[in-house]
């Protein structure tokens, strides 16, 4: 394998790799536009030039491959110099709109300039006039043609990584403009990504733009809750300027580096999905028409499982919630109450999947139920079906919309029947109208936990923000029943249950939250 | 002086096979595929110094000895006609005054290197040369000196005639292959190099069009005649297009090492109306200028790299004494801002930057910090693109900037009082 030395310091890397690649393995971050990871090399952007000894010319670092015993500048007065030139000539058209510009504070122009440029002006002349500035290009993606760069990232993404060639460059020269091929729109699955790997502030999201000034916002590791892909993701919030964007806390979502998940993307549907975590939330406590404090529920809740025979609960839980939250549901139904009737299987119709990254189950978590619920006796179908023959009296429910999964009738029907219908969840939906009892549960966002996905990878999620209004943590509501009922589980926080999961759950064994780390890991026993 | 390429020129009906078969047409492809071993072929190229005659003056021999022989892939032969270079008229003439030795050239070539496929990209507004090719290539297919087992060998071999679409940069050899490919033509970036790497992903060999037509006489002749006809390290004569201020402009075969002041005032005719000359282009707009106390230099490669031009495509355009050379630098700046592809940032911004700058100057409106900066820009672009468009913008702009500064001095001079 060669060994390189680069501003001093000497690494070994694999044949093949490029200047760009091992540098960035010794933490020298040598600038680039158009260079992607996760994209074919295009050279064209020219601001990686290194200085490689006994080569006369500067060489793009992104393209050179290294050699045994090569040595690699990349900060001498050459290269600086080069640097400085090219920011200067990416400039000479650049409309430098900063101020209205929605990029400004995540803008590699911006970045650079203040590293590597800082040069007095030297344009005097007029700047060409591109056509498109602030043209919506498809759902999701505004247009601004005098920002761009051509670096072509948007490009190779749309023929490398969907195939679906929506863009290209258009024209020659300084005209040279981007733009969607004439009577297409940027309209695939994944097109929002193409503002993400878009350095400069020409491709901004529709849905983001104008919304909130990038440095207001905090970043938070989560986990998407759209499908059992459990693609990693950065909860943006606005945890500076409250007032902003009718108050909401989640701004936007962003995909999160995890190469054996998701890599740099993230669809469409899982990047708008957080309007959730601010709207239509249930923030308290009800009891039928009455808002209730958390002990009132607790206690009408702890009353109807006394006086109910164990054959007589049903539990509906959710491959939405945590791992945590089910290992909780466990140990309170059916370790503690003995309750057979447990299951978070709905039959839910297969959503929309495609050989990339969305998958046909939309929960996060299927995974890791199956691994701590294990395989219940009843369905929860078969729970609903004995509901409505009135053969059950408490039914509780996390989060499911049966409504929607078994029609008003049958949910009707089930209400005359049973004693008390619970409903713990985080939104609203038409469910929470024919419970009796509703419980204002947190969202993901508001979580630590974990999730398991497709490929059996647990992963964690950590709280951006505390639950919303009165909302719980699930496993908080159900350790204030368990406690109530004289049974206390002692949990501190979700840390301690998994390190109970750990102990107990087969595949967990010897994991920990430290060795998940951010990246996750795979359980350790096949199911 | 004995003519080479230019040899049935004067003929009448020069482009018909039967005239070229009268002049002894196809017995030096014969001789090769007959008598002589691919390798054999290529030693006596490289021994006859030929030399890329697109500009570049590689070596040809030694270009068409990269091609992998082991490599399973089909091997190709790109032919480039695209004569874009300002300046540049010969091509042109190959084509329409003797196809067949073109042709001929081709099928000695891709026997050479292992190719039965070539592909000749010609610059689309030359409509008759594409007319004139075409109709030469079906009289060859028809007498089976192309297609298969051509001559009673073998060897099969196609020709694919590609007219380009308009675009300069489609000179560029890699453009050229992208363009042919069907997509926008960007130059690629090197190495591979297209003898590992070329056409469809296949091993390819690109030569000029006037490189090919003196294969065929090298092969009939011998590599010594040929080299023994130029000057060291560089065989054989080049065909020279002058234009500009000149009595007679046109194409003049001459040996390399024919100095240019030859060539201007002996072939050429002299200064037009007797004026004297200011400055020469000696081998397309890309070459920098040269001023009247440099013009004894020898026309070939390697005396004109030396004094800090070049060769390149052997066009040499004239200018007296009356040319305002901030105008024809402002006309070069425009042709380069023009034709960038737009691929790489120096060269896309840049071009269009000194352009503004020098029409800005030219039209009163420059200011003695444009005169400042513009060596610097312009040196900024060259050495740091992909092609070698961004080193002819340096070299080219440059020339007229620092050779000729006096003249843009007073332009803004003139324009601040």
């Amino acid at each position: 394998m060669p060994k390189v030395i680069i501003d001093g310091q000497e690494i070994e890397v694999a044949a093949g790799t490029t200047i760009i690649q091992a540098a960035d393995k010794l933490g020298i971050s040598i600038p680039r536009y158009c260079y992607h990871d996760a994209l074919p090399v295009s050279g064209n952007c020219r601001i990686c030039m290194v200085e490689v000894e006994k080569q006369p010319k500067l060489q793009i670092a992104c393209y050179t491959p290294v050699a045994d015993g090569m040595v690699v500048k990349t900060n001498s007065p050459k290269v600086l110099d080069v640097r400085k030139t090219v920011l200067e000539f990416l400039l000479v058209n650049h409309p430098v709109d900063c101020p209205v510009c929605d990029q400004a504070g995540e803008c590699k122009l911006q970045d650079y300039y203040m590293e590597h440029g800082q040069y007095n002006s030297r344009l005097v002349d007029v700047k060409v006039k591109k056509e498109k500035k602030a043209v919506q290009i498809g759902p999701t993606v505004m247009l601004d043609q005098e920002r761009c760069i051509l670096c072509t990232r948007c490009v190779r993404f749309t023929n490398t990584i969907t195939k679906t060639n929506e863009l290209g460059v258009f024209e020659r020269g300084d005209h040279s403009q981007l733009d969607v091929y004439p009577g297409k729109q940027l309209d695939n699955p994944y097109a929002a990504n193409v503002v993400d790997i878009c350095p400069v502030g020409a491709l901004t999201d529709k849905d983001f733009r104008f919304k909130c000034r990038v440095w207001y916002l905090a970043k938070t590791k989560s986990v998407c809750p759209g499908c059992s892909r459990g693609c990693n993701i950065t909860v943006e919030w606005d945890k500076m300027r409250p007032h902003h964007f009718k108050k909401a806390r989640v701004m936007r979502l962003k995909p999160r580096l995890n190469p054996d998940v998701n890599n740099y993307w993230i669809c469409d549907a899982g990047r708008y999905n957080y309007r959730f975590i601010d709207e239509n939330r249930i923030t308290t406590p009800q009891l039928k028409d009455d808002l209730i404090t958390w002990e009132q529920a607790i206690e009408t809740v702890v009353k109807a499982i006394k006086s109910t025979k164990t054959d007589r609960i049903g539990v509906i839980a959710s491959a939405q919630l945590t791992n945590e939250d089910l290992f909780v549901v466990g140990k309170l139904f059916k370790e503690t109450l003995k309750v057979a009737n447990v299951d978070y299987r709905v039959g839910q119709q297969p959503g929309n999947s495609d050989d990339f990254l969305i998958k046909a189950d939309k929960n996060p978590n299927t995974a890791g139920a199956a691994a701590i619920l294990g395989v219940p006796a009843l369905s929860a179908e078969e729970i609903v079906q004995k509901a409505k023959r009135g053969e059950i009296d408490v039914l509780y429910v996390f989060g499911q919309d049966l409504v929607k999964l078994f029609g008003k009738d049958v949910v009707a029907e089930v209400v005359k029947k049973v004693k008390l219908l619970v409903y713990q969840g985080s939104n609203i939906n038409e469910t929470c109208s024919y419970a009796h009892l509703n419980l204002p549960s947190a969202v993901y966002a508001e979580k630590e936990g974990t999730f398991t996905n497709c490929q059996q990878k647990v992963q964690r999620i950590w709280p951006a923000f505390v639950p919303l209004g009165e909302s719980r943590l699930d496993w908080v509501i159900l350790s204030m029943i368990a406690e109530k009922m004289g049974t206390a589980f002692k949990y501190k926080n979700t840390q301690d249950i998994f390190k109970d999961i750990a102990a107990t759950v087969d595949g967990f064994s010897e994991m920990t939250y430290e060795k998940l780390n951010d990246q996750g890991l795979i359980l350790n026993k096949k199911l | 002086m004995e003519k080479v390429v230019t040899r049935h020129f004067g003929i009448e009906n020069s482009q018909r096979l039967e005239t070229y078969l009268q002049h002894g047409g196809y017995e030096a492809a014969r001789k090769a595929l007959k008598e002589m071993t691919p390798v054999a072929v290529i030693e006596e190229v490289k021994k006859a110094n030929l030399r890329g005659l697109g500009g570049a003056g590689f070596p040809t021999g030694m270009k068409w000895s990269f091609i992998p022989a082991a490599n399973p892939k089909p091997k190709y032969l790109v032919v480039n006609g695209d004569e874009g270079e300002p300046g540049t008229f010969k091509d042109k003439y190959i084509f329409e005054r003797d196809p067949h030795a073109f042709i001929e050239g081709v099928i000695i070539t891709c026997y050479a290197i292992g190719s039965h496929k070539a592909y000749v990209y010609i610059r689309g507004e030359y409509e008759k040369s594409i007319h004139t090719l075409r109709a030469a290539i079906a009289e060859a297919y028809a007498k089976n000196y192309l297609g298969k087992a051509v001559m009673g060998t073998a060897f099969d071999i196609d020709i694919v005639v590609h007219p380009g679409a308009g675009a300069y940069i489609c000179g560029e050899e890699t453009a050229l292959l992208e363009s042919l490919e069907g997509k926008k033509g960007f130059p690629r970036l090197k190495p591979p190099f297209p003898a590992i790497v070329g056409l469809f992903g296949c091993p390819t060999v690109i030569n000029n069009v006037e490189t090919i037509a003196c294969v065929g006489p090298i092969i009939a002749k011998g590599a010594e005649w040929y080299a023994k006809l130029g000057c060291e390290k560089n065989g054989g004569n080049r065909l020279f297009c002058v234009s500009g201020h000149v009595n007679k402009p046109g194409v003049y075969e001459l040996p390399n090492g024919t100095t240019l002041r030859e060539i201007i005032y002996d072939h050429a005719g002299g200064i037009l109306n007797g004026k004297q000359l200011k400055a020469v282009i000696p081998g397309g707009i890309s070459a920098p200028l040269l001023t009247p106390d440099q013009i004894d230099v020898k026309m070939d490669f390697d005396s004109l790299k030396a004094i800090g031009s070049m060769a390149g495509s052997g066009g040499i355009i004239v200018m007296d004494e009356t040319t305002d050379m901030v105008w024809a630098a402002m006309i070069a700046a425009r042709f380069y801002a023009h034709e960038s592809c737009g691929q790489c940032s120096p060269c896309r911004e840049g071009s269009g930057w000194v352009y503004r700058s020098i029409k800005r100057i030219y039209h009163g409106e420059g200011r003695m910090t444009d005169l400042q900066n513009l060596p610097g820009i312009v040196n900024n672009i060259g050495g740091n693109t992909i092609c070698a468009f961004g080193d002819a913008v340096t070299m080219s702009i440059g020339s007229y900037v620092t050779k000729f500064r006096h003249e843009f001095e007073s332009k803004i001079k003139e324009s601040l009082t």
